[in-house]
């Protein structure tokens, strides 16, 4: 009981990441309206995000910046006292191109609108099979 | 810290994704996924990771947010489900 | 529909959670993620770059040449949205509103034939669109600035604290988005016209470009910020760190000028007449 209560505890920043993308690929299936489809990829690539720099997290170590300035001593700088960067830069580039394809999505949802009046998957659909 | 401020929020975040997808106003949905994104940018703040807290703050909660108002308003504020 | 969606999102959750068996516990040093690459940066990245800042060090310097694609990338995205929706032909609009400045009298002018009325006396405001609000425009006109300066010192701060070209890039142009919504998006396109946006999106992946290109010419390899020495007249190591400050200014600009196309045609669906 006790070695699965430590599993438990070690990992489940884990499942409640999978869970949040789930609930991100649910929402891009199951969802008509596509806007609602919309948020549901915005909401899977912040999930995937968030597990990618929970995977650099060390306890007990600080921010990635390193002490300097006037008066700060050169002390050796040990790895194991900063948290992992890698996982970071990667995430940023990441953020970024998510809002970029965001931006695009959302300019389809216009077009799609513009010329079919509606947002509904089915309703498109049927509008779409009596052309 | 004096108590762990990370099951609270991590607790905020899933209700706020369940709400931002089950909201039928679409004009109330953008909103609460502002919300969404602010929670993930404190989680990552916690967690230590400072410059995608920075970027998701600016991004997510400014014009990802932005962005998704004006294509409401643009389009209709009602939807089915 | 939604069972097939509920049954397949249920399998790979469970697939997912399966794979977590093997991760080390969350948090824990020793993990195998740990101990590979990141702490070559760690120990080194002050002795090569003299960047404080590990995060900005390796994404520019380090990786820069991901970080080059990704500018390149946004700047793809701002192009596509402009393709989508914007229509240049110009339509008259039907029905037009006119508000009187002295007396703040409404006109609603239904029939295109009407003639314009004259312009120092009447202001064009947009059908859809909330009326005049003076708090706004004042807090706008108050707040833009300082908005501005701030995202100036983003992008100069990246060395030394969380920052860089990207943060820095989305807080100016949040800040021209701020002036599209207390104003009107007329106003705000006269500012900073849809030409000057679209050279200085191209401009900033041009700056990046340029600057790997001329390490390159320089005799070095693409992207190898110490070939500048000789130019800057500085050691190799702060070259680096100056090569990584022009990436990064490169980097902001198109950042900037992106955000600003993408919501001046999502606003106004491509027609550029009234916005949010």
């Amino acid at each position: 009981m006790d070695q699965l209560m430590a599993v438990i505890a070690g990992k489940y920043n884990y499942w409640v990441y999978i869970t949040l993308m789930m609930i991100g690929l649910y929402g891009m299936i199951a969802k008509n309206n596509l806007v609602k489809k919309i948020i549901g990829m915005s909401i899977f690539q912040t999930a995937i995000i968030l597990f990618y720099v929970s995977l650099g997290f060390k306890h007990g170590a600080t921010i990635p910046i390193l002490r300097h300035g006037h008066g700060a001593t050169q002390a050796a700088v040990r790895a194991v006292d900063y948290i992992n960067p890698l996982p970071h830069v990667l995430m940023l580039t990441a953020i970024v191109v998510g809002v970029g394809t965001l931006g695009v999505a959302l300019a389809l949802a216009i077009l799609i609108y513009k010329r079919y009046q509606t947002l509904e998957e089915d309703e498109i659909l049927e509008k779409t099979l009596e052309e | 810290m004096g108590w762990q401020i990370d099951p609270v929020v991590l607790t905020l975040v899933v209700f706020c994704a369940v709400g931002s997808l089950a909201i039928k106003d679409l004009l109330g949905a953008a909103i609460v996924f502002g919300a969404y994104s602010f929670m993930m940018c404190v989680l990552w703040a916690v967690m230590g990771a400072v410059d995608v807290a920075f970027t998701e703050a600016s991004v997510g909660a400014g014009v990802s947010t932005v962005f998704m108002v004006a294509a409401v308003f643009r389009t209709t504020r009602r939807s089915k489900d | 529909m939604r069972i097939i969606a509920l049954v397949l999102v249920l399998l790979c959750g469970g697939l997912l959670i399966a794979g977590t068996v093997e991760f080390a516990p969350w948090g824990s040093p020793h993990a195998r993620q740990q101990v590979y690459l990141s702490p070559y940066f760690i120990e080194h990245s002050m002795e090569d770059t003299s960047v404080p800042n590990i995060v900005t060090a390796v994404l520019a310097d380090y990786r820069g040449y991901d970080t080059m694609y990704e500018t390149a990338v946004i700047f793809t995205a701002g192009m596509a949205c402009f393709f989508l929706l914007r229509c240049l032909k110009r339509m008259e609009p039907q029905e037009r509103v006119y508000r009187h400045l002295v007396t703040g009298m409404v006109l609603h002018v239904k029939k295109p034939s009407v003639p314009k009325p004259p312009e120092g006396l009447f202001e064009e405001i947009d059908p859809l669109w909330t009326p005049y609000d003076i708090i706004i425009k004042t807090l706008g006109r108050f707040l833009i600035p300082p908005i501005q300066v701030f995202g100036l010192y983003v992008i100069a701060h990246g060395h030394h604290s969380p920052g860089g070209g990207f943060q820095g890039g989305v807080i100016l142009g949040a800040s021209v988005i701020l002036l599209a919504l207390c104003y009107d998006l007329r106003s705000e396109v006269e500012r900073l016209r849809e030409s000057l946006s679209g050279i200085c999106s191209a401009a900033g992946v041009f700056i990046y470009a340029g600057v790997g290109a001329l390490c390159l010419a320089l005799g070095s390899n693409f992207l190898d910020y110490s070939a500048l020495a000789p130019i800057l007249r500085v050691d190799p190591v702060a070259a680096r760190s100056l090569g990584i400050f022009f990436v990064e200014v490169g980097v902001g600009l198109a950042v900037m000028a992106t955000m600003v196309a993408i919501y001046n045609n999502l606003a106004s669906a491509g027609l550029y007449d009234q916005g949010l």
